[in-house]
């Protein structure tokens, strides 16, 4: 006899809203006539991420205190669920992002996709065995592969799926094995039961402890194990880019500090040194990598690689600064890299082609509105005032401070003023009208009027400003759910 | 009524970016504002009470779990160089929307922008709120050198911005430290530190923007191409947010490291004055003479601060405002010559401008004399109490400060006579006409300034610091 498990439906809540409308989404392409199809799986898929970022907020309310579910399985508290709001949110601009693609095949898949990928991630964050961390990661990465090479008709997007496949299996591989040798070493799953029986000397299990780490590294895009990052950004479909850039590290980023702290509470010194190497490569190798890029995807995929290492901060932290400082980074960093990205794709379907540096010039005069933001992203990356990426980047600072590692500080400090240089090239293009010769033609004739994208990036703006103003409330959450974690 | 300060031009370039206004409209909308800007000025400093510590405070916390909290006001001495922001940014706009800058809209917002920043480094009662407004005071820095900049531009912005930022970033680390140490950011509330790393944090920072020997790289590209008014707020304005910084929390938050560095800063300030000098002395164009004196002039106010006296304190005052309008005045006047040339301001394309512009020729003459610390002038008064001030640290400091006036005599008469006299054959183009009404009108303030402080200089030395007690603990409550 197999004893189910007790469910709770409201831990499940997110995942279930994204499921359901995954699979309708998907059903929508079968039965729905062909010129409703793409708009009705839109419409599904948006409806399931702002349920599933209502339910995030009913479950924050609920969960009052720590607990795990269905057979320790999962877990019901507040990073979990800050985690899946901002999932929600990320996954509802990139349904807004991918509208103008129109792509004309797959698009009931795409979204269907999107959803499912939406729900892997928020199963994934409150992951509290491996078990079930593996699930996730699997769940939403192979909804991402597809995504990534969904454009059939373009061999970029076809080589970025099979290298983010082939590239992120190997990751999920080395998770997969240290799951294995931690589980061997302890004989455990959970990891609240991991931390209790782990000796602390036990060679096999910082073996598997590394693997782990190894493998979630893979997810944030941290060097050394960013090398399919820019491959990847640059050649999917850029909503995907989008989707991709802001959730996946909010995802790896919550799980990890979740397996890290109640896993492995007695090899804090060892983790706390693993991710400040990890952070030091991504700001260096990110950085530097970044200067000499023409592609502007490219590019920010290279800032997004030391944006890992900026957050890896605040786990190298490991204090309940550290924790609210992450949750807090993580909103505008979401922001504005779906922003950016969304500028970034405007400018793609105006010249129906890749966009490099050149390409942006003039553009803050062509779209003044779509400009603009772009500048305030930019701004936002750089971490200057007026966007809520400065007083992320204060926060990792005063958290990695706190945590003894004034030394990190110092090289988070070089690694911004390296990275003025390429934002600021960028930023500066598009002032600078390029000669009429050399000015980009329109594909198509006429700019395309894009709505919902310009929503989307107005949308992020509001996040990315407003992270800055109102800091207040935004702490009060990402510290209510910081408690929940043993920091 | 101070955020009043900081909001209105900041809302307004707003406002300005939003609206579809043409650029000549975007302009004297800009102007306006920046007279209603005065008007507030003005009114604040009608309630302000002289003598008493800080005033006009707003405060509203702004995240509690590190104690940062939106938190401005003004001391006496920051009213004045809040003052004179104002009076030099109206200018500058002003001309700027004489001259019918290109992308009017965009400019002129961004004109705004930066003067609602720089008034707010003056205004910042909270450490990282001074950083956020003196790193916003960057962004429109950077794009008004990189677009609307002269030939060399890009160069000049990536210079400028990357000293600039080198230091301000080292500045935010020192913040982090600093404030978590003390357990706010607040700098009222905040007590002193010993630590020498993070006063060089801080001290960096404001060595770049100064700029102090030897961290001038940016000065003389960013000065040359930048459009004349941008310069003029540049040299005038921006440098004196290290003026501030220096005063309000490099010698206020930090008693031992002072005393540890001073003969250091004391050294440099000297070495980087008689330095600028005698580049001016050789400059090849009115803006570089005006460039160097600037960090010449600087380099000065550094010595007064680092007197660590009441004298040579209240000098750098008096001298950060006088320096503010004279060199504003310099960099307009510079413009104006080169609207007239052609683009140059070469001393080899130009000369011989009094002949038939008694107006310019006026106006350069009382400039320049007033700059060179004539006797009776705002700036000698500024000088000499710098000199009094530091004469107290050893007799050769002021030595070397008075040896530097001599200098400054000399590049600035080298200057006037450049323009205005000298060559013959290079005399200025025969059309080039004297100063139009409107030119004369954004300068007349400046120098009714100037003429204002020279008549009664203690309008500012008696109103900076509290009556009682050393200037520099009243600074530090």
């Amino acid at each position: 006899m197999i004893s189910t498990p007790s469910l709770d439906w409201l831990a499940l809540g997110p995942t279930l809203a994204l499921l359901v409308a995954a699979a309708a989404a998907l059903l929508a392409s079968v039965l729905v006539p062909e010129f409703l199809r793409r708009g009705t799986a839109a419409v599904i898929a948006f409806a399931g991420f702002v349920a599933a970022g209502i339910l995030g907020g009913w479950l924050y309310t609920e969960a009052s205190t720590a607990q795990t579910v269905v057979a320790d399985s999962m877990s019901r508290d507040r990073w979990g669920a800050l985690a899946a709001i901002i999932l929600a949110g990320a996954g509802a601009l990139a349904v807004l992002v991918s509208w103008g693609e129109r792509r004309a095949d797959h698009a009931g898949e795409y979204y269907a996709l999107l959803a499912a990928a939406g729900a892997g991630m928020v199963f994934f964050v409150t992951a509290s065995n491996l078990l079930t961390l593996f699930l996730g990661l699997e769940w939403f990465s192979i909804a991402l592969y597809i995504m990534c090479a969904l454009d059939t008709h373009r061999a970029t997007s076809l080589e970025a799926g099979l290298k983010y496949l082939i590239v992120g299996s190997f990751g999920s591989g080395i998770l997969l094995f240290g799951s294995a040798l931690v589980y061997g070493a302890t004989g455990e799953l959970s990891f609240a039961a991991i931390a209790e029986t782990a000796a602390d000397d036990d060679l096999l299990l910082l073996a598997g402890l590394a693997m782990i780490l190894a493998g979630l590294a893979f997810k944030i895009s941290a060097a050394p194990f960013h090398m399919w990052t820019p491959d990847v950004y640059q050649g999917a479909p850029t909503s995907v880019t989008a989707f991709m850039s802001a959730a996946t590290k909010v995802a790896a980023f919550a799980l990890a500090y979740r397996v890290l702290t109640i896993g492995f509470p007695e090899q804090e010194h060892l983790w706390t040194w693993a991710a400040a190497g990890l952070a030091v490569a991504s700001l260096a190798w990110g950085n530097l990598a970044a200067l000499v890029q023409r592609d502007v995807k490219r590019l920010l995929a290279y800032s997004s690689v030391s944006h890992a290492g900026f957050m890896l901060l605040a786990i190298a932290a490991n204090n309940e600064l550290g924790g609210r400082a992450l949750l807090y980074y993580l909103i505008p960093y979401s922001a504005m890299s779906i922003g950016a990205f969304a500028v970034v794709a405007a400018r793609e379907r105006q010249l129906g082609r890749l966009v490099t540096l050149d390409d942006m010039g003039g553009f803050l005069w062509e779209r003044p509105f779509l400009g603009a933001s772009m500048w305030i992203f930019l701004l936002g990356f750089m971490g200057m005032p007026l966007t809520g990426g400065l007083l992320g980047k204060f926060y990792v600072f005063s958290a990695a401070h706190e945590g003894g590692w004034t030394w990190l500080v110092i090289v988070g400090v070089v690694a911004t003023a390296i990275s003025l240089y390429y934002y600021l090239r960028l930023a500066l293009a598009m002032w600078t009208r390029p000669d009429p010769a050399l000015r980009p033609v329109v594909a198509g004739g006429a700019i395309p009027r894009d709505p919902l994208l310009v929503s989307a990036v107005a949308l992020s703006l509001l996040v990315t400003v407003g992270s800055f103003v109102f800091v207040q409330p935004l702490i009060d959450l990402a510290r209510d759910a910081a408690a929940h974690l043993p920091l | 009524m101070t955020t009043a300060l900081i909001l209105v031009p900041i809302v307004a370039a707003l406002a300005v970016w939003a609206l579809p206004l043409p650029g000549r409209v975007a302009g004297a909308v800009a102007f306006l504002v920046m007279l209603a800007e005065a008007a507030l000025w003005a009114v604040a400093v009608w309630r302000f009470e002289f003598g008493q510590s800080l005033q006009l405070v707003d405060r509203q916390e702004w995240f509690s779990d590190l104690n940062v909290s939106y938190h401005v006001g003004f001391f006496g001495f920051s009213l004045w160089l809040a003052g004179v922001t104002i009076l030099v940014c109206a200018a500058a706009i002003a001309y700027a929307w004489w001259a019918n800058r290109e992308r009017g809209r965009a400019y002129h917002g961004l004109m705004l922008f930066l003067t609602g920043s720089v008034v707010g480094v003056f205004a910042a009662q909270d450490l990282l709120l001074f950083y956020v407004f003196f790193e916003a005071m960057l962004i429109p820095l950077y794009v008004l050198i990189g677009v609307w900049g002269g030939a060399r531009r890009v160069q000049a912005t990536v210079k400028f911005v990357i000293y600039t930022m080198a230091g301000s970033l080292l500045m935010l680390a020192s913040i982090v430290v600093f404030g978590l140490s003390q357990g706010t950011f607040d700098l009222v509330e905040s007590g002193r530190s010993d630590s020498n790393w993070i006063f060089l944090g801080f001290l960096i920072a404001f060595a770049v923007k100064a700029p102090l020997f030897p961290f001038h790289g940016w000065l003389v590209d960013a000065y040359r191409e930048s459009p004349p008014e941008l310069s003029a707020i540049l040299s005038g304005v921006v440098s004196k947010a290290a003026v501030y910084g220096l005063l309000r929390i490099g010698l206020a938050k930090f008693g031992q490291p002072v005393d540890d560095f001073q003969l250091a800063i004391l050294v440099l300030a000297a070495v980087g004055l008689v330095y600028a000098s005698l580049l001016a002395f050789r400059a090849r164009d009115v803006r570089s003479v005006v460039a160097y004196s600037s960090m010449g002039q600087m380099s000065l106010i550094v010595m007064g601060l680092f007197s660590l006296n009441e004298l040579g304190v209240n000098g750098a005052i008096l001298h950060s405002v006088a320096h503010a309008l004279v060199s504003a005045s310099l960099f307009l006047l510079a413009g104006m010559v080169e609207a007239r040339t052609g683009g140059t301001s070469e001393f080899a394309h130009i000369g011989g401008f009094a002949k038939g512009r008694p107006a310019l020729a006026t106006v350069v003459l009382t400039v320049g004399v007033i700059g060179l610390a004539v006797p009776g002038s705002v700036v000698f008064a500024g000088e000499f109490l710098i000199l009094a001030g530091i004469f107290d640290e050893g007799w050769w400091w002021a030595a070397i400060g008075a040896g530097a006036i001599v200098l400054a005599a000399m590049y600035m008469l080298r200057a006037i006579s450049g323009i205005l006299h000298r060559s013959r054959e290079m005399a200025a183009p025969v059309g080039a006409r004297d100063l139009r009404p409107a030119e004369l009108g954004v300068l007349v303030p400046l120098v009714a300034g100037l003429l204002f402080l020279s008549a009664w200089p203690a309008s500012v030395t008696e109103r900076s610091f509290p009556i009682q007690g050393p200037a520099l603990e009243e600074a530090a409550p």
